[in-house]
Parts: C-alpha cells; structure tokens; sequence
C-alpha cells in the first residue's frame, strides 16, 4: 500500500507571496519597464520606469533568495534589461524612436531572424534525442547556405538549390554519424571538426568558383509569400498592421512554422519518435527490445543535418541572396543554445529562436537610434543575440534536462 | 563528456555525499579518452593523422583543379623557408638526386626569410595550442582561444600605446602583463560559468569569441574610441611606442625578423609542462580532467579547478596576443580582429600534439608552416592560387581534428592489419 501525500491547503495569502509568484510578477514588471519607453506609450522620462525597472529587480531578488532561481534569475535579467534598454531609449529622439520600433517590422525581422535558428534548433533536437551532440550544426548550415546558393546558381531554380543544399549538409552529416556512432569518437571534437571542415571546403569552393566577385546578383531567390488579403481586414490598422508582420514572409519562414507541429508529432506521437527518443535515453533498453540503435542514430543525425542546412539555404537565397564565407556567423551555436533553452523540445526551441531573433532584429535596427552616421557605439549592438545566448545558457533563466543518453557514444554487446 | 547542460559542479568543494552514479558519470571525459589514446599509440599516430590529412586534402586539390597536388604541397614547403635549416640542398631527378648543393645558412637568403616568418606565425600558435591543451587536461574543451586572443591584443596596443615613457624592457613586461590578464579573465568567464552554472564551455566560449570580435571591432573601427585619430580614413589603432617593440634577434627589424617573442613562447612550453606536472595546481587540474567524480570525492574542488584552468588557457591566448603585437604588427586592424584564427588553429595544433609540450611544438611548426606557405605573399599564384591553398589549410585542419578525435578508426585499422597477417602465419605454421 502506497502513502499518499495530500497537497495542502494554502490561503490566497500564501498564494500570492509564494516565490514563484513574486518572480512572476518580477518578470512581467521587466517587461513593463520594456514597454513604458517604447511606442505607442513612449514615456519621455527616466524616472518612472527606472522605478519599475528595480522594482522588477528587487521581486527577483527576494524570489532568489528564497529558492525560486529560475523565476527570479528571469525578473532580475528582465528588470536589468528593461531599464537598460528604456535608457538607452531615451537618449533617442522621439521621430527616430517611431522609425526604429515599428513594430510590424520588428515581427517580421524577428521571424525572419529566427528562421535559420529554428531550422538548425529542429535538427539539432532530432540528433540530440537520439543521444548525439551535435556541435557541428554550424558547418552543417554553412554548408547548407553555400550549397544552397551554388544550386540556385548551377540549376537556375531555387528549388534545385534547397535539395542540394539539404543534401550537402545530410552528407557532412553522415560524416559525422560516422565517426561518433560507428568510430565512437568525441561528440563535441567531432563536431568542431565538421564546423572547420564546412568552413574550409565552403571557403575552397566560393573562392574557386565565385572567386573575387562574388555569388551571381541574379541568384534564384526563395519566394515570399505575399498575403494580400491581410490588408483588408476590417480596421484598417490591424489589416495593415498584419500584412506588414506576415503578410510578406519568405516561403521557408512558412515552412520553419510548418516544420514545428511536424516535428512535434514526429518525435512524440509516432512509434518513430518513440524508437528516437528511447534511443537516446537509454540505448541498451532499446537494443534489447530490438530497436536498431546505431541505424536511428544514423538516421536522426543524418536528418538533424538535412534541417540545419535547410537554415543555411534559407539565409543564402532566402534572406540576404549571396553567399560570403562563414556567413552563418555562430548562428549554429546560438541554435543550439536555444535547443539546450527550449528543453530540447520543439515548442520551447521555437520560443527561444524568437528570443534571439528579437535580439538579431533590435541589433539591426537600433543603430539608427544614433543621431549621427559616423558613431561607432552601434556596433555594439552586435554583441546582443550573442550576449543574450550567454545568458541563456549560463542557466540564469532556468535549467533544461537533457536526454540521459547524450554523449554516449553506445557499444553494441 | 557529459550532455551540453550537464549537472553543475560544486562550488564549495566540500565533499558531497555519495549518490547514485548518474548515467552522465559514466561517461569517460574528454581527457580520460584522450589519456587513453596517448597510450595506446606512440609518436606514429599523430604522424599518420597528419599524412591522411594531408592526402585526402591532395586529392581535394586533384578533384578540384586536376593540378598535381605533389607540386602545390612542394609549392607551399618552398615558402616556408624550412629547408634553410638544412645546409645541403638536393635536386631530385625522379628517383635519385641529381645534385647536392651546400648551401650553408646564409642568414640574408629569401629562404631565411621565409623562415622567419614562419617562425613568427608558430609563435602565437605555440601559445595558442597551449590555451586548449590546458582545458583540455582539465576535461574542458577551449574553442574561445580567438576571443581570448583578441583581447590580449587590445589591452597590448592600448597598453603599448601608454606608458611610453617606461624604459625599454619594463614597458614590454607591463604590455604583457596586462594582456595575459585580459585574456585569463576572459577565459575565466567561460570558467566561472561552467563552475557555477554548468554551462557549456563549447558555447559560451564561441559566444565569447563573437563578443570580443564585435567590441574589438568597435573599439579599433571607424571613430572607434581606439582608432589612430590621425589616420582617419583607416580603421587601425595608434602605432604601440618603440619602447614597448620586442627586440629582435634574427633578421632585419624593418623587414619583420624574427623577435624574442619565439622564446618566451618556448618558455611557456616548460612553464606549461611544470605547471601540468611539478605542481599541485596541475595534479589537481588533472585529477579533475580524469575523472570529476572522483576528483570530487577524493575533496578536490572541481569548480574551482575549473576556473583555473580556463584562465591559465586564456592567459596562454591573451599573451599570443600580446607577443603578435609588441612582435611585429606595432598596431591593431579591424581586418585583424574581425579575420583572428589562430584560437581555432590552436585546438588543431593541441589535439595534433596529443597536449604534450614537445607535441604542440612541432605541431605549432606544422600549421605555423602550412599558413605561412600558403599565404599570398609565399605562395607562386601559377603554381596554386593562395586564397584555395588559405582554405585548404582550413581543410586539413578540420581533416586533423576529424581523425585526432578518431581513436578507434586507429584501432581498426590495426586490426584489420593484423587479420591481414593472420592468414599467412597460419599458412605459415602449416607443415
């Protein structure tokens, strides 16, 4: 006979001032803070929300010390962020605050942003799942992107460019099944060695063929998706409000959307997903009720691959249309940061990849905050998404358990 | 190596009480693998490493351009100014030499030179491979050498730029100093997060990297507030004071010869060996790169070793930094900060050595020679054009890393030599 343990009872009181709640309520306070400076409401002076802005810090704080470090770590970060950004705000104009928060363009460069991310933090959970770290993310997209672009180039078509550069980067993929899986070498040394091998054998080849002038202007280009009917929608400000944040995304920020449920269903709710994931919890459980370990890992790697170069094909000809060495620029790490944030799940991955494509989009567009063209502090900016990442994956903010089984290369008895 | 969150180590150090082994315990760390793998080979492993690189990287040149790889690689030896250090020269008619030339070791000739210059590059390479080896034998994998790098570059110039009233050696040693420090704090970020949080050391070093790219390039950049304010239209520091300049030994000082930097990066070579193995430092650094657990258990802080580690390795990049500067480039580029390599070149050059200091030495020569022999300046453009052979340095590099991590590739290979060689003894003890 089991032993039950009620919960107890707890007033509202108790409710309300447990940790969990203040840090809450720290964290939305962040947020406000966020909010009062920016358009519409654009509060012109620093005090109020400075004042919030602590007041977030401080209900992080209390929530941190009393045991909450997840709520809390996040109200103290939100609160810091708030007044930071509210500051620096402030020191802007007001005309150039309405050019830089327009805040259907911040949505639309957010997703575009995160596009790539979500891609490459997809495949990224597939291999991991499966108990394969896969630190090579980067090279795979980067072979993703030059690929991509050299397929457009070769076949005249952007659809002949997606395929080969899903199938470049599902091949540097095997390569690295190959070596973790079969030759049991290091996960993480392994996958250093496909980032600078994709960086090598990408730079050979633009430089070999592009040479100095670079990839084609006329490259065939992903399409975007053009919702007119969004602007018609009855207030005119919402319709217009609408077709500006979605109505013209790129097709593959559509399918990155459309890869989400997908993705999420695979993995949890077909025999597949399960054979997936027990994998990479526990291999032995698996090969003994006859799931063929090493041909699922295969199979995830090779497939976490084909994704995240899918994220580079997407940033070659459907972001910014050319290809320039290592353009992906750390994106494969971010995405994978943002794997580790989401709880290796697609959802919470996809919420994350927003978060740091929010931070690549305001990196974007507040240098025009600055009143002058010459300045160089906007080349701060820069540091944002990477700054945010560290933050992420320092843990402040909560964290993730990963599959039991990652790491591991697995020995067949 | 456990999964990229794995459970955060224990700041304390105290010795906690025994619980279940989790499933992450198990797995042997990087070191403990690499331990393993030292062992079981000698010298012949990393040599053969190196020669399959180098040949899949020959076939790469052969598919790509038909040209015969032979002559690209003799191509790229000719601009390392390596055969210097041999007196005689021999001209090979296919199979036998034809001739044998002395040549002596005239110090003024372009293969002295080239020498030189080779040797400048292995300089920072040394340092830089030394700031993976020491992660690495604390179970951490170091890939911000570039990030870690950078910074001791910028506090060199700036440093080198001030004080430029201090006596000759003086100012040196403080420019040095202060970028060996700059560099073991950005290390020691990486490490104290690792310590207090478990974040991943692979990530947030790449995250350092990036961020030290971006305020590096803003601070060097246009109207950046390092920018020479009187070379207006170039994004470049002030020149560093001739004080602040490493004397140099061999070579024109003008011409960029060879400067005592060479040696205080030999130096580190030993200070890194006693560190790693006369210390207690050091024992407990590797005690910890074995096994964490048991290092743990045994009451040795692991968190702590863990910053140490990472800043002793980011004092190592931080003072690469410094050398290149106070060495030969006197002032800092943005092309410099935003193209900085040696960090990563750094883990080829650990891993090739096996994170041995005699190893990282002659591995630091081979890449330091393969960048020099393929850099635009050394290598005939008619014989192979430099930005492919930039690249395939790059290749080979990714090559080395690939199969240094291989240790069973070594393994079955041995095998399948050996049952090779089974049939033919059998047929051998037949009467």
């Amino acid at each position: 006979m089991s032993v039950r343990v009620q919960p107890l009872q707890r007033g509202a009181w108790t409710r309300a001032s447990a940790p969990s709640t203040i840090g809450m309520i720290g964290i939305g306070l962040g947020l406000v803070t966020l909010f009062l400076a920016l358009p519409p409401v654009k509060v012109r002076t620093a005090p109020l929300p400075v004042a919030i802005g602590i007041l977030a810090v401080a209900a992080g704080i209390w929530a941190f010390t009393r045991g909450e470090h997840r709520l809390g770590g996040g109200a103290v970060v939100s609160g810091v962020a708030g007044i930071g950004i509210a500051l620096i705000v402030l020191q802007a104009n007001a005309a150039r605050l309405e050019g830089v928060f327009v805040w259907s363009a911040l949505i639309a460069a957010t997703l575009r942003y995160a596009t790539p991310l979500t891609f490459a933090a997809i495949g990224g959970m597939f291999s991991e799942r499966s108990g394969v770290v896969n630190i090579g993310l980067e090279g795979m997209m980067l072979m993703g992107a030059y690929f991509g672009a050299y397929g457009a180039d070769v076949t005249g078509s952007w659809v002949g460019g997606l395929f080969i550069g899903l199938i470049s980067g599902a091949l540097l993929a095997l390569v690295h099944a190959i070596f973790t899986i079969t030759l049991r070498a290091d996960q993480i040394v392994t996958g250093t060695a496909i980032n600078f091998l994709a960086l090598g054998v990408t730079g050979y080849l633009y430089n070999q063929h592009y040479g100095n002038n670079g990839t084609p202007e006329n490259l065939p280009a992903v399409p975007d998706v053009n919702l007119k009917f969004l602007s018609h929608i009855p207030p005119q400000g919402l319709g217009n409000f609408l077709y500006n944040s979605i109505g013209q995304l790129n097709l593959m920020v559509w399918l990155s959307l459309l890869l989400l449920p997908v993705s999420y269903v695979a993995l949890f709710k077909t025999p597949i997903g399960l054979r997936i994931r027990s994998v990479g919890e526990h291999p032995k459980a698996a090969d003994t009720v006859g799931i063929p370990v090493y041909r699922t890992r295969y199979a995830a790697v090779t497939l976490s691959g084909a994704l995240a170069a899918l994220g580079g094909v997407f940033l070659s000809i459907g972001f910014v249309n050319s290809f320039t060495e290592n353009m992906t620029a750390g994106r494969g790490f971010i995405a994978l940061a943002a794997l580790i944030f989401g709880g290796w799940r697609p959802f919470g991955a996809f919420a994350a990849a927003l978060l740091f494509g929010f931070s690549s989009a305001l990196a974007a567009r507040l240098p025009d905050l600055s009143a002058s063209d010459t300045a160089a502090w906007p080349l701060l900016f820069q540091t944002l998404p990477y700054v945010l990442t560290l933050i992420a994956v320092a843990g402040v903010i909560g964290r993730s358990i990963p599959p039991a089984a990652i790491g591991r290369p697995y020995v067949k008895q | 190596m456990s999964g990229l969150s794995g459970e955060p180590p224990d700041m304390t150090g105290q010795t906690p009480e025994v619980s279940e082994p989790t499933p992450e315990s198990k797995v042997p760390s990087v070191a403990a693998r690499l331990a393993l793998w030292q062992r079981s080979g000698g010298v012949i492993t990393p040599i053969l490493t190196a020669l399959i690189a180098f040949l899949i990287g020959g076939l790469v040149v052969f598919a790509t351009t038909g040209k015969n790889p032979l002559n690209t690689y003799k191509a790229i030896f000719k601009g390392t100014g390596l055969s210097w250090l041999s007196p005689v020269s021999i001209h090979w008619h296919l199979f036998y030499p034809a001739g044998i030339h002395w040549t002596g070791w005239d110090t003024t000739s372009p293969t002295a030179l080239n020498l030189q210059q080779t040797l400048i590059v292995v300089t920072p390479l040394i340092l830089t491979g030394l700031a993976v080896a020491f992660a690495f034998r604390c179970g951490l994998f170091n890939i911000g050498g570039n990030g870690q790098y950078t910074v001791g570059a910028l506090v060199a110039v700036q440093f080198g730029v001030w004080f430029a009233g201090l006596p000759g050696p003086l100012h040196v040693i403080v420019a040095m100093v202060a970028a060996t420090l700059a560099g073991a704090v950005w290390g020691g970020i990486a490490g104290v997060l690792k310590a207090a949080t478990g974040a991943h050391e692979v990530i947030t070093t790449i995250m350092l990297n990036w961020i030290a790219l971006w305020v590096g390039s803003y601070l060097v950049g246009f109207n950046g507030p390092l920018q020479d304010p009187r070379a207006i239209s170039a994004p470049v520091t002030r020149p560093i004071a001739d004080s602040a300049h490493l004397h140099v030994f061999w070579g024109n000082p003008l011409l960029q010869g060879l400067h005592v930097g060479f040696f205080i990066a030999i130096a580190m070579l030993f200070v890194y060996w006693i560190l790693l193995n006369r210390t207690t430092l050091g024992y407990e650094v590797r005690a910890v790169g074995f096994n964490a657990e048991a290092a743990r258990y045994g009451g040795i802080s692991v968190g702590r070793n863990f910053f140490l580690a990472m800043a002793i390795s980011g004092a190592f990049a931080g003072l690469a930094g410094s050398i290149d500067i106070l060495g030969w480039e006197f002032n800092l580029d943005l092309t410099v900060v935003q193209t900085v390599q040696v960090g990563f070149i750094g883990i080829a050059v650990a891993l090739l050595g096996r994170n041995s200091a005699i190893g990282i030495f002659f591995s630091a020569l081979l890449f330091g020679a393969l960048l020099t022999g393929t850099s635009t300046r050394n290598l005939d453009p008619s014989v192979f054009q430099p930005e492919l052979a930039g690249n395939l340095t790059r290749i080979i590099q990714g090559l080395v890393v690939l199969f240094v991590g291989a240790d069973l590739l070594i393994i079955y290979l041995w095998q399948a030599r050996k049952k090779l060689r089974l049939p033919q003894r059998k047929a051998a003890e037949q009467p």
